[in-house]
């Protein structure tokens, strides 16, 4: 029942957009019934996997596809099942807000291109995560890859937006390409397209790397680990919020999908593996979280914290590897269930930020983080929704965000009993995600702080105004996801457990379960207690305050009275400190004025935080690499006829050479 | 029923005798300086003063600037029941214990800094720009120390992790924990903004951190955030003592242990406070990272 649940879903979304491109420019109607079907079709699909953990109720669909070595096969299995959730609850949630957000009758250019393109991302993700065929996973992962360069690429008309989606262009295939070469590698040892698991022993250790190295080149790359995030920061920002929300949240996790998908395959893997995920886990989210506060674009900042929980995400994946590689139930336990609760709820709290940024832009007309402030009055709702999303993604308790990072600093702790090598490892690693930590603060108090408090910092944020019911709706369900995950996390024990399974089915059956290893329901009770205690000291506040009255004033300016709105601390100069001291990462361009004279005029002070690697290794390369290939132009006549004489010449060569 | 009388001395003490240690500490600091002093009970009084006051809120302000020192007050009291004090554990003891302590700090802490951004006022928002960027550098010392106390005692828990068996890894591990001693004094002073990170007796706004960032609140909630200031003191000075005096196997003994121990770490700091300078800014993110350094040797002096 579960699959075909499933494929109803991924049916409903792919048709989603198509009604809307028969309808008129300026007619909602189309949006509606997109809508409308978007949240039908996640609704079936999320009931779907309530089935199948409930009842375990999974009969894999098998239809034979004329197509050599594909074949139709599909089926949920515990893993799949954890990272469909995000997929349907995150999509369902961007359909609802677009239709405050992006107006069909706002944007009669390019709003119906944009949920023909995002119901087909939908589906091609919810396929390309249950499918067993790895040829159909490659046309899953296509149909997600194409689709949302057309969803980035959504206001086509301007060049930023055309550039921005151009390196995700090449950056997304550039990931199939080493797709491509996984697959057919797989094909070459195992004699089957079939995504099932090798038998120990079958492949060699070399064999084996190799394969562990196009897996986390190709799912790295569309996962925006880094070094290989160059794509993210860009795509992310330019394209509309909730196709931001849906990137952030749910696309990067298909990257992350493949390297679970991939690693459940091969066979036991050594330990260096685990060594390896985990040490760039550890840069993606140190670096990931230092680009992110250098930045004053609200979006790629958020961007960039993507990059970071990629980071945590890889954390846990690491410590898994290494479970499995020693033999430890413990690890791989902690290891994998932490890494995949981080996949929620980085989904739910980043596409509540990336939404909740959106009702911003959408009301203030700039991504400019420096030109906004204040915004908490006119925008009660969307501020706070910002700060459940700010203190999730901190992972403060009482939030989801909490819970995951719990699990993997366990995971971490269990490490220190082991060697002398192991200890190392995991004190490094724990005291990374420490730093992850602190800075995630530094970062969101900034970005509040920047965006919503204070005082106006231009006319658009003096004007702004509560966005729409559907939008606040969308913000409400995702802030409630987050508070449910943190107060419920025994719930959802055993839906980790079950993908555990799936993942390491080497495990034996008496191994722990995570509720043994982790103190979820101390988890619920101290964010019980927290929030009950919060109530009653701001109750006891609010009496006090009643009782002994207050007045309002102005701010105590220290003795200067003439404050104007440009006083206030921007972002950058909140950040200042932090940028100098990962200056040698960021390398941030900065302005100052030099050699002031005795008394100085206007000055101009101005820092800007650009990508090192793209802008310093990536289009460098890129541009060297193409001149080269300037010399092939000879080949490039212009004209079709002679490209498909050389498609005949190189069919009638490999034929010849076969 | 020795658990109930453990739990309420550790909540009398803990929640009643926590201002008194910034009052030994100020009439430390008065007798270097050949002053009387303020009496040892002055915040007492300031703070049922406050809490009988009225207040005064900015026109920029929103829910945030109350939210601010309710959320440092919770969490800081939250910290206080986690602490093991004396004898066997905590009021509240769990696997995993203290990442939630540092992170209920780090709630604290997103709060106090959004609440001084609220006020749009310049002097707050550098306090808060330097509060959150000194805590990244000060949380990963923390930590790492509490790595070593995790690895010597094979627990995450802190009852266990400070319990008993302490007193043998001073003698097998000290110089490991000598290091994080060290370290642990260096965040306590940073973490409670204390002289020679922060001066909180300062009366120039440019160079303060913790003091600038609550300029604007008045009354209760000025209280509020007072009162929490006296806890965080006593839940750092509280892991210092425990950390020198391990608790003894009969339990009622470490009461009086404790007492002596935080008056040691008031003095101390009142001593520290009247002989150093304070730091310059630009100096406090190098203190800090020799201050994670110190754990990290702490760490790799176990290896073997």
């Amino acid at each position: 029942m579960t699959e075909r649940l499933v494929l109803c879903a991924i049916a409903l979304a792919a048709v989603s957009g198509m009604p809307g491109v028969a309808l008129g420019r300026k007619s909602m109607a189309g949006q509606w019934i997109a809508a409308v079907l978007a949240i039908v079709g996640s609704g079936l699909g999320l009931a779907g996997l309530v089935l199948f953990w409930m009842f375990d109720d999974s009969q894999p669909v098998v239809i034979p596809w004329h197509l050599p070595g594909a074949e139709f096969n599909v089926a949920v299995d515990g893993l799949s099942a954890v990272f469909l959730v995000p997929i349907f609850v995150v999509t369902m949630m961007g359909q609802l807000y677009g239709l405050a957000y992006w107006k069909q009758t706002d944007y009669p250019q390019n709003g119906r291109k944009l949920r023909f393109f995002y119901g087909f991302l939908t589906a091609g993700m919810a396929l390309l995560v249950i499918s067993r065929n790895s040829i159909l996973f490659l046309f899953g992962w296509e149909i997600m890859a194409v689709s949302a360069f057309f969803l980035v690429a959504t206001e086509d008309e301007k060049p930023d937006v055309r550039e921005a989606g151009w390196i995700y262009l090449v950056a997304t295939h550039t990931a199939t390409l080493g797709l491509i070469a996984l697959f057919g590698l797989l094909h070459a040892v195992s004699g089957s397209y079939t995504l099932a698991p090798l038998a120990e022993g079958s492949i060699s250790p070399a064999m084996a790397t190799s394969l562990f190295a196009l897996a986390l080149f190709g799912f790295g790359l569309k996962a925006g680990l880094m070094p290989l995030h160059v794509w993210l920061p860009g795509s992310h920002s330019i394209a509309p919020s909730h196709v931001s929300a849906t990137m952030s949240g749910v696309i990067i996790k298909m990257g992350i999908y493949g390297l679970f998908r991939t690693l459940s395959l091969l066979p036991t893997p050594p330990i260096e593996w685990g060594v390896v995920i985990m040490t760039l886990g550890a840069i993606s989210g140190v670096l990931g979280m230092a680009f992110a506060i250098g930045q004053h674009d609200l979006k790629r900042l958020l961007a960039y914290c993507s990059i970071e929980n990629i980071g945590i995400i890889l954390l846990g994946l690491g410590l898994a590897v290494i479970g499995r590689s020693q033999g430890r139930a413990d690890l791989v336990v902690l290891g994998v269930s932490g890494s995949l609760l981080h996949v929620w709820n980085h989904a739910f709290f980043k596409s509540l930020l990336f939404l909740s940024a959106g009702s911003v832009i959408h009301a203030t007309h700039t991504r400019e983080i420096d030109s906004m402030g204040g915004l908490a009055k006119a925008m009660p709702w969307t501020a706070l929704a910002f700060v459940v999303g700010s203190v999730a993604i901190c992972g403060l308790p009482p939030l989801n965000g909490f819970v995951s990072e719990l699990m993997i600093y366990l995971g971490m702790v269990d490490l220190l009993e082991g060697s002398s090598a192991a200890f190392a490892g995991g004190a490094l690693a724990a005291a990374a995600l420490a730093l992850i930590g602190t800075l995630a603060v530094a970062c969101f108090v900034k970005a509040y702080g920047a965006v919503f408090l204070g005082v106006a910092r231009s006319q658009a944020a003096r004007q702004a105004h509560e966005s729409g019911l559907p939008m606040l709706l969308a913000l409400g369900v995702l802030s409630a996801c987050c508070f449910a995950i943190a107060l419920g996390p025994l719930a959802l024990a055993p839906i980790f457990d079950k993908a555990v399974a799936v993942w390491a089915p080497d495990l034996p059956e008496a191994a722990p379960r995570l509720v043994t290893l982790a103190p979820l329901n101390w988890v619920t009770l101290m964010g019980g207690v927290l929030i009950a205690a919060l109530v009653a000291a701001r109750l006891l506040l609010g009496a006090l305050l009643r009782h002994n009255g207050s007045t309002r004033s102005v701010t105590w300016g220290c003795g200067y009275s003439a404050a104007t709105p440009r006083v206030q601390y921007t972002s950058s100069s909140f950040a200042q400190m932090l940028v100098a001291l990962f200056s040698w990462a960021l390398r941030p361009e900065v302005e100052r004025p030099k050699n002031l004279p005795l008394f100085p005029r206007a000055a101009r002070f101005h820092s800007e935080v650009g990508d090192v690697v793209l802008d310093e290794a990536v289009l460098p390369s890129f541009s060297f690499t193409g001149g080269l290939f300037s010399r092939f132009r000879v080949f490039q006549q212009g004209n079709i006829q002679t490209y498909l004489l050389y498609i005949f010449i190189a069919l009638i060569a490999l034929l010849l050479w076969r | 029923m020795d658990t109930v009388i453990h739990n309420s001395i550790h909540v009398l003490l803990a929640f009643g005798l926590a201002p008194l240690l910034l009052g030994i500490t100020n009439k430390t600091k008065a007798a270097f300086g050949g002053r009387v002093g303020p009496p040892v009970l002055q915040l007492y009084y300031d703070l049922a003063k406050l809490f009988r006051k009225g207040s005064v809120f900015s026109t920029t302000t929103t829910w945030m600037f109350c939210a601010g020192p309710v959320v440092g007050l919770v969490t800081s009291a939250i910290c206080v029941l986690l602490l093991p004090l004396a004898g066997g554990s905590a009021p509240i003891s769990f696997l995993g214990d203290p990442i939630m302590l540092v992170y209920l700090l780090g709630l604290g802490r997103f709060f106090t800094a959004s609440a001084a951004l609220d006020t749009g006022s310049p002097f707050e928002g550098m306090g808060a720009a330097r509060e959150v960027t000194f805590a990244c550098l000060a949380e990963p010392a923390f930590v790492l120390g509490l790595l070593v106390l995790a690895r010597l005692s094979d627990s995450f828990q802190l009852s266990t992790m400070l319990g008993t068996s302490l007193a043998t890894y001073w003698s097998s591990a000290g110089a490991s924990l000598a290091l994080v001693l060290v370290s642990w004094s260096i965040i306590l002073l940073t973490e409670n903004c204390r002289i020679p990170f922060d001066d909180p007796n300062t009366h120039l706004e440019l160079t303060m951190i913790h003091e600038v960032m609550v300029l604007d609140h008045s009354g209760p909630a000025l209280g509020m955030i007072l009162y929490g200031a006296a806890l965080k003191l006593f839940i750092f000075g509280a892991l210092i003592v425990r950390l020198v005096f391990p608790p003894t196997s009969s339990g009622l003994l470490d009461w009086p242990l404790l007492a002596v121990g935080l008056l040691g770490v008031a003095i101390g700091l009142g001593v520290v406070e009247s002989t150093m300078a304070r730091l310059r800014l630009t100096h406090i993110p190098l203190f800090l990272v020799a201050a994670c350094l110190l754990s990290g040797f702490g760490v790799i002096l176990l290896l073997r």
